[in-house]
């Protein structure tokens, strides 16, 4: 059996340097794929995902299609190389399950009654997974939804809180995640304080909870600031005359 | 009186607070209780107590009365299956076409086949099925000679311009023919291809920069330059 | 892929207007308050050729759950523990929407769910189940089997793979040779080893009103729901919020403490049913 690895060091820093309530360096791309609707690349540290949209488009099959609003369809899948261990392409029981939380929390933001009888699909696909990979898919979907031109209420922000050696931790990385002793990741609709996603793997008491809670707001918010940023970047550059 | 807290023209995106209390709202905006929020990615269109957004991206969304450029991807006994870029497939039926049409001994295919170019206007569209185009009219048809270019739907009022400005600025300074689908397709036919490269190049600017102002001042330095050099 | 169903059952408008008109007085359609479960009627052992089993209605939703336990090969990375696998089946005479097939997203998210509530707070001492460490542990399959679909699944489900997992007994084993285990599958032997109970409360939100335990007709006119497990040490252990909508932070609070309160009601249920298994047991299937 491999040994615990030290996760919260004397210091209080964690395994990777950063203080509890810190971030891992993020980096956010807009519009990055050519044929898509809407794109975005987001990297959480190590973790990689690419998100597209296509969409409002016409459903096949027919019987398919809901007469007062758009479908939305949804695939958070991984790529077999982003895991230490090969990942069979196949989809597992997670992923189907990622896939349904994530496009509920997308149903509460997108405006579907716009385009009847037509579809909204999402492919959300982990190129690298270190931890966190359905927030920093869910944060790509929202980015390349507004990309995409597609009416939304609010971008979604989401990030994971762990508790490690029961010290509550903002975004764990997928060491914090084995090791530790919950993981819960939280989305919300930042401007309307709307939480659209949350879900706990691990054991919290009341009062850690509501802390963790807060934790994620606050790690939310920071989130959020950075796609408002990355969705301005790419109208601020333009070829020079 | 509201209060609106986003200048003319600023980058919005979905969920920023564009204004609170009593203020009149345009497209892509939404109100919870007091507050005024975007529903796009776009531009504000602030005016006077007055707030709007008008959207940077997007798929084209068919209107009735729309002039589009369709092109053909199905042929049937009685009409065409024709692709407009927007969510839904429109129908041209023959009757909107030929004057007078047989199905048994007429192919529909003699005068429109599949990858054909048409310019048509949406006739009817009330979301319960695909829209119904027709090419009867004056400016409608089949399209034989110049070329496409696709651009971003949500560009098209730019290289429209404001009362048409910006159009006429490239046809008088090119002497192309240009018609502008509202679905992003644009029909262009030029004196010669050395213009038709210019125009091309400017419409693809109209369309990467529609968010920057002084844009038709901006086109209009570009394609003296730009004519001027492939002149040389 | 996930969909947006499209195939969910249709509850007449006029239905729905009226129970969320309900709702918002205080009242729901069958007579309950809005903190109030349905009747849950229990059954123990309703199957005797599995280790354990329960069958549990909760109203009219009724799911049965078998435990069976088999010999085989531990996870890696966790060599010296039993294993667990929590499997879920909407078979198609529960409801007229649940077609045959493998199992969707709504039976494999259910199924997730409570094998998280159960995993994390160490529900069952899998650390007790290594048979030769390293290289033999008991499987401790907990297969759900939803009977009829009337709404909340996940509470009946859950309570039902407690209460089968509390009377679950482990076949005894006859002989180790080698690597080799063999067990006596008709005989019953010692109980399968636990820490402690977990239950999961499942409330509903419409508009700014919450409603325990939702009915399928009222789940048809929820924004979301969210369910919370909360183990006997009163520990939330789980969380999963579904559906369409989004949940402001002080609902969730509210949720929260809503579901700690009821779920002590469980447990005492709970409790009470396994201390007076002859008397608490109906017969139900």
């Amino acid at each position: 059996m491999i040994e615990k690895p030290v996760l919260i060091k004397e210091d209080g820093t964690r395994h990777d340097g950063r203080k509890s309530e810190e971030l891992r360096p993020i980096r956010m791309e807009v519009g990055v794929l050519k044929n898509a609707d809407g794109s975005a690349l987001v990297e959480f540290g190590r973790t990689k995902v690419i998100a597209a949209v296509y969409g409002p488009r016409e459903i096949h099959p027919k019987h398919m299609t809901l007469p007062d609003r758009a479908l939305i369809r949804c695939r958070y899948h991984m790529a077999p190389f982003s895991t230490s261990e090969r990942k069979s392409p196949a989809p597992s029981r997670r992923e189907v399950e990622l896939s349904k939380v994530i496009r509920e929390a997308l149903e509460a933001t997108v405006f579907t009654d716009l385009y009847p009888r037509t579809t909204i699909d999402v492919f959300i696909e982990v190129l690298q997974a270190d931890g966190g990979t359905r927030t920093t898919g869910l944060t790509a979907a929202s980015l390349a939804l507004a990309d995409a031109g597609i009416p939304m209420r609010d971008l979604v922000a989401a990030v994971a809180v762990g508790k490690v050696n029961g010290v509550l931790v903002l975004d764990i990385d997928e060491l914090e995640d084995e090791y530790g002793e919950a993981d819960m990741p939280v989305a919300m609709m930042p401007s309307l304080g709307k939480i659209v996603l949350l879900q706990l793997n691990g054991v919290l008491t009341p009062e850690e909870f509501k802390k963790a809670l807060e934790l994620a707001k606050k790690g939310i918010n920071e989130i959020y600031r950075l796609q408002k940023e990355a969705l301005t970047k790419k109208y601020l550059s333009y070829p020079e005359e | 009186m509201g209060k609106i807290y986003v200048a003319n023209r600023q980058l919005v995106r979905p969920g920023d607070l564009l204004a609170e209390g009593d203020v009149e709202v345009g497209d892509y905006t939404y109100r919870v209780g007091d507050k005024v929020y975007s529903l796009i990615l776009g531009l504000a269109s602030v005016d006077d107590n007055r707030v709007a957004v008008i959207p940077l991206e997007g798929t084209y969304f068919p209107k009735e009365g729309d002039i589009v450029i369709g092109m053909i991807i199905n042929v049937g006994i009685t009409n065409w299956v024709v692709d407009i870029r927007g969510p839904y497939k429109a129908v041209l039926n023959a009757s909107e076409a030929l004057e007078s049409f047989n199905p048994i001994t007429d192919d529909l295919r003699n005068y429109l086949d599949i990858g054909d170019y048409i310019v048509a206007k949406i006739i009817i569209f009330d979301r319960s099925r695909g829209p119904i185009l027709t090419i009867k009219g004056k400016g409608l048809g089949k399209i034989t000679e110049g070329i496409i270019v696709d651009i971003k739907p949500s560009r098209v009022p730019k290289v429209i311009g404001k009362k048409k400005s910006m159009i006429t600025t490239l046809i008088e300074l090119t002497g192309c023919n240009i018609i502008v689908g509202q679905n992003g397709r644009i029909w262009i036919r030029c004196p010669s291809k050395k213009v038709e490269n210019v125009l091309v190049r400017a419409i693809k600017k109209i369309e990467a920069e529609a968010h920057i102002p002084g844009l038709t001042e901006r086109i209009k330095r570009f394609i003296d330059e730009e004519l001027r050099s492939e002149e040389k | 892929m996930s969909l947006t169903p499209v195939q969910t059952p249709i509850i007449p408008r006029l239905k729905k207007e009226k129970i969320v008109s309900l709702i918002k007085t205080g009242k729901r359609i069958d007579g309950r308050r809005l903190d109030e479960y349905r009747p849950i009627t229990i059954q123990l052992n309703p199957i005797q050729k599995a280790e354990g089993s329960a069958a549990v209605k909760i109203g009219d939703t009724m799911a049965m759950v078998g435990v069976k336990l088999e010999v085989g090969i531990p996870y890696s990375d966790r060599p010296n523990e039993g294993v667990l696998q929590v499997h879920a089946e909407f078979v198609p005479l529960a409801s007229p929407t649940f077609e045959p097939g493998p199992p969707d997203e709504n039976a494999i998210e259910t199924a997730r769910v409570i094998d998280r509530s159960l995993r994390e707070p160490r529900a069952i001492r899998l650390e007790d189940l290594a048979i030769i460490p390293g290289q033999k542990v008991w499987i401790v399959f907990n297969d759900i089997y939803l009977l009829d679909h009337d709404g909340n699944i996940i509470d009946a489900s859950m309570l039902a793979s407690m209460l089968a997992l509390n009377v679950t007994k482990m076949p005894k084993i006859v002989s180790i040779e080698g690597d080799k285990v063999v067990i006596d599958k008709d005989s019953r032997g010692q109980k399968l080893p636990l820490n402690l109970n977990v239950v999961t409360v499942t409330i509903g939100k419409v508009d700014k009103y919450f409603i325990v335990d939702p009915s399928l007709e009222e789940e048809s006119v929820l924004d979301a729901k969210i369910t919370v497990a909360v183990d006997s040490l009163g520990r939330i252990v789980g969380l999963q919020k579904m559906g369409m909508e989004g949940f402001t932070e002080d609902e969730v609070d509210y949720v929260i403490e809503l579901a700690l309160k009821k779920a002590k009601e469980l447990h005492s249920l709970l409790e009470k049913v396994l201390k007076n298994p002859e008397e608490a047991s109906k017969s139900i299937v």
